[in-house]
């Protein structure tokens, strides 16, 4: 792995370590400050496991006031700090650093209101995602965005991601979802923006934090919109011979004016992996396989799910199966949720990327990592968010080859830049956070950058609040960018990854 | 004095008082040079909406009109990128040979001025950021844009976003920028998501004049599985003739049996699913007693559209206030209202435009409060023409001003564009 460029340490305060742990532990209650290397262990990495760094101290405040009163004395003398949710992120968002104070909001934990009236919930930034749709589905009702990892996000970590999932190109991502949050800023203000209504009238700040990946703000509280779930859900699953017609069906279905709730598309090799990995029972004589999900009313549903079928056989589809019953639909899901440990098995190391790129150019870029892959000598595997043009190449290598680690990071680079180069964007619901924060100027002019980078001082002029992530230190193109998963020792194994 | 009086007037006689750049290079240049002048400048479109908001005095006027046409639109990609002040009408003619949409549903300002259809363009619409009656089911302007590119207050070209929807690419500066009225940027290119049109629409008009039962049914409404994409009630108050015989003109359809209070909501799909659902909210919604008309695709069409033009408070010499709260805050605010007020509801109980023949200060403070209380929002879309100017004509608490000042330093720093347009002192 590449040497991390890190912000300048600042040598007094990691000398003043005891001071500072005293005055938060008179801030907070004393248990709450973590300072013992054996608890501060957990909190040295993210899901990007590959990058670890000791944390000065953890806090783990349980209310607002105490976040604000930490917030105010961080800013007054001059401590940087680092705020972190479930540590699921894959971008390094929440990667410690050793002069910065780690704050934790695992305590913030609880669902403060269900209101079925104004259909919203309000959560602690520490409720997983999940537990938001547990927590109304008896009443018929869900939390439309559904991350891989929702078992174990947290509510909090997905406002300072945007993330997104599966669904999102019919029901959109956190950021479409979300009615309000409360916030504290660097110096300790706490503030409210939104609510219970739809929109905000004056500037959209909910809109600029949602996705700002803890720079701007700590996230204290956020309430959600809820959704009926849809009267019904069906899949079909089809197999192409070639790469284009898989992608020319995806056109096609959307050019028809078809919003399916998901569409997802696998390559040859990520259809063998997952077979061999979960025998999910997947054509294995497709070059290219095809999910496509649509819910909403019952005949409206079997039309379009028809008409999907129409348009599949229309552009040489090998085979299609139309899920039955919901047991069918969760079998034809269960291989591409396996994707990433099938990978994982296959290889010591593989490295997922996260570019968005536009749907019809789906084949050209699949294309161009292929042959990327023969260029390199490494193979890479194609899991991909079709409907929304989110791809997730794996790339297979072992990290203990350093020639091959090597050649594994300028691939992944020149996959993200192809991504940009045809009309996409670095990052589709990953994160920017330390991974691909060197590349963001293959997006970005430096006038771009300045304004964002403007806009983080006025809310925290000394630059004190998650430091170092986002935006470029290097001030030059890193060949930086992917997951580094280590002889399968993901952090959170046992999430999804989808 | 409105923005068309001043083009006329002595003042404008000065060449240089109205800048009008044709290219985004010249859009920079010009702010440049207004930056170093340190010269107050106005920025307009289509002045279709230029009413809204606190009136301007400023050295200069850039006028962005000039920047018009469509830039690229890719209807299997489902984005349109248009120059800044593109016609919304263009775009959606253009999209309509696609069976495509601006899902949002654009509202239509000009009725309300002029008694005709100005929909304005599509910075203006960004600007603005107030989204028709689809909006609680399908996102607000905000949700739709994907990316712009804008000039700043120093005249720096600045870009983000991008043409594709799933983008976590450095912040959401798309979203800050839609609703902020031409005080942060200056815009040159704007990308939309777009999104299919159904095959066919229906709009089922439910006869009802308890107001317990609105808030109800409008309840129920979102509650259900049935896909609703409208859902308004317009109340038969206040009872003078001019309004009757106007709202009587606006809802004259073959099919709308009766002439008191409704609620009306909207399917789209495909015929047979439309079919379908009406049965199961008949159930669902306890219709079966319930006095009813079933609008078919053409009146439905033109059912919204009116609704979507404003046209009930077509060329109104009063005020007009639009309020958005929590939709079970809806029953509260009826009451209030009494039957005072000329008025709808959209967005299922959330979205209030509300006519106020003898606003001032005092009037709308009072309401403000009210509002405040229920969780909600107030803005005055227009003044009346003979009303002393009112003073806070959005809502904003203290924290968000302090936070609004700040992002606003952080793109204008001379605080340039349009300056006072929102709050007096942004």
């Amino acid at each position: 792995m590449s040497e991390l460029a890190l912000p300048k340490v600042d040598r007094s305060t990691i000398s003043n370590r005891d001071k500072i742990v005293n005055k938060l532990k008179r801030i907070i209650k004393s248990e709450n400050v973590l300072d013992h290397n054996d608890e501060i262990k957990p909190y040295e990495t993210d899901a990007l496991s590959a990058y670890k760094q000791k944390p000065l101290v953890v806090v783990l405040p349980e209310n607002t006031q105490e976040v604000s009163n930490i917030l105010k004395y961080c800013n007054e003398e001059k401590i940087k700090i680092i705020p972190r949710g479930a540590g699921t992120g894959l971008s390094g968002g929440a990667l410690p650093l050793n002069d910065a104070i780690l704050l934790g909001l695992g305590k913030f934990n609880k669902i403060l209101e269900i209101d079925f009236d104004n259909k919203c919930v309000i959560a602690q930034p520490g409720v997983t995602n999940l537990s938001i749709t547990h927590a109304v589905q008896h009443k018929g009702f869900y939390y439309a965005p559904d991350p891989s990892s929702q078992l174990a996000c947290s509510i909090g970590g997905n406002v300072a991601e945007n993330s997104g999932g599966v669904h999102s190109l019919k029901y959109g991502t956190t950021t479409n979802n979300i009615l309000g949050v409360e916030l504290v800023l660097m110096d300790g203000t706490v503030c409210r923006l939104g609510g219970k209504t739809l929109d905000q009238e004056g500037y959209d700040l909910l809109g600029l934090i949602c996705g700002s990946e803890g720079l701007l703000g700590v996230i204290t509280e956020v309430t959600v919109k809820i959704l009926k779930k849809p009267q019904t859900v069906k899949a079909a699953l089809i197999g192409f011979s070639t790469i284009e017609d898989g992608g020319n069906c995806v056109s096609e279905i959307i050019s028809t004016g078809i919003v399916p709730s998901g569409m997802e598309i696998m390559d040859k090799a990520l259809i063998v992996a997952t077979d061999n990995f979960c025998k999910a029972g997947y054509p294995k004589d497709a070059e290219t396989l095809m999910i496509v999900e649509l819910d909403g009313t019952n005949s409206e549903v079997d039309e379009l799910i028809n008409k999907v079928s129409d348009i599949a056989k229309k552009n040489n589809s090998t085979s299609i199966r139309t899920s039955q019953n919901e047991k069918e639909r969760l079998s034809f899901w269960a291989g591409r949720k396996a994707a990433f440990p099938a990978c994982g098995a296959m290889a010591p190391d593989y490295y997922c990327m996260d570019g968005t790129i536009p749907r019809g150019k789906l084949s050209e870029v699949l294309k161009e990592i292929k042959r990327l892959s023969k260029k390199y000598n490494l193979p890479v595997a194609n899991a991909f968010h079709a409907g929304d043009g989110n791809l997730h190449p794996l790339i297979m290598f072992d990290a203990n080859n350093k020639e091959e680690l090597r050649k594994t990071e300028e691939f992944g680079a020149e996959i993200l830049k192809y991504c940009v180069k045809v009309g996409g964007v670095l990052t589709g619901e990953h994160g920017v956070g330390i991974e691909k924060r060197e590349l963001m100027c293959e997006m970005f002019n430096d006038n771009d950058i300045q304004q964002q980078l403007k806009i983080k001082k006025s809310l925290d002029t000394k630059n004190l609040l998650n430091p170092g992530k986002v935006y470029p230190i290097l001030r030059k193109c890193a060949e930086e960018g992917r997951v580094h998963v280590r002889r399968g020792e993901e952090k959170f194994p046992d999430l999804p990854r989808f | 004095m409105s923005v068309e009086v001043r083009k006329n007037s002595q003042i404008s006689q000065d060449s240089d008082y109205i800048l009008k750049p044709d290219n985004e290079e010249k859009v920079s240049q010009i702010i440049k040079d207004l930056y170093k002048k340190n010269l107050p400048t106005e920025i307009i479109g289509s002045n279709s909406k230029s009413f809204i908001g606190n009136k301007l005095q400023c050295a200069k006027i850039l006028d962005l009109s000039k920047l018009s046409g469509i830039i690229e639109y890719l209807p299997e990609e489902l984005y349109i990128k248009v120059k800044a002040c593109t016609p919304i009408a263009n775009i959606e003619e253009v999209l309509k040979k696609n069976n495509q949409q601006l899902s949002f549903e654009p509202i239509n300002f000009g009725y309300i001025s002029s008694s005709k259809s100005n929909k304005g363009t599509a910075a203006g619409c960004l600007s603005c950021n107030f989204s028709g009656s689809r909006r609680f089911k399908s996102g607000s302007v905000r949700d739709h844009v994907l990316g712009f590119r804008g000039v700043n207050g120093k005249g720096d070209t600045i870009k983000s976003g991008g043409t594709v929807v799933k983008n976590v690419t450095g912040y959401d500066l798309s979203k800050l920028i839609t609703g902020s009225f031409g005080t942060l940027v200056a815009l040159t290119e704007i990308t939309f998501k777009v999104l299919p049109t159904k095959d066919s629409s229906s709009t089922l008009v439910i006869h009802e004049d308890s107001k317990e039962e609105i808030a109800k049914l409008f309840n129920n409404i979102q509650s259900s599985s049935n896909e609703i994409s409208g859902s308004v009630f317009v109340p038969i108050e206040p009872n003078n003739k001019k309004y009757i015989q106007n709202r009587e003109k606006i809802f004259r359809f073959n099919d709308l049996k009766n002439e008191g209070p409704f609620l009306a909501l909207r399917m789209e799909g495909s015929k047979k699913s439309i079919d379908e659902r009406i049965r199961d909210l008949t159930i669902e919604l306890d219709l079966k007693n319930k006095k009813k008309s079933l609008l078919d695709v053409h009146q439905s069409l033109l059912f919204w559209e009116r609704i979507n033009n404003l046209e009930i408070f077509s060329n109104t010499q009063n005020s007009l206030v639009r309020i958005v709260i929590p939709p079970f805050k809806c029953i509260d605010l009826m009451r209030y209202l009494n039957s005072d007020y000329k008025y709808y509801i959209d967005w299922c109980g959330s979205l209030f435009w509300i006519e106020i023949s003898d606003m001032n200060e005092e009037k709308l403070l009072n309401i403000k409060d009210y509002i405040i209380r229920l969780g909600g929002y107030l803005t005055v879309i227009k003044s009346s023409e003979n009303s002393v100017p009112l003073k806070d004509i959005f809502t904003i608490n203290k924290t968000r001003l302090h936070i609004s000042k700040k992002i606003k330093e952080s793109f204008d720093p001379k605080g340039i564009f349009n300056p006072g347009k929102m709050y007096r002192s942004i």
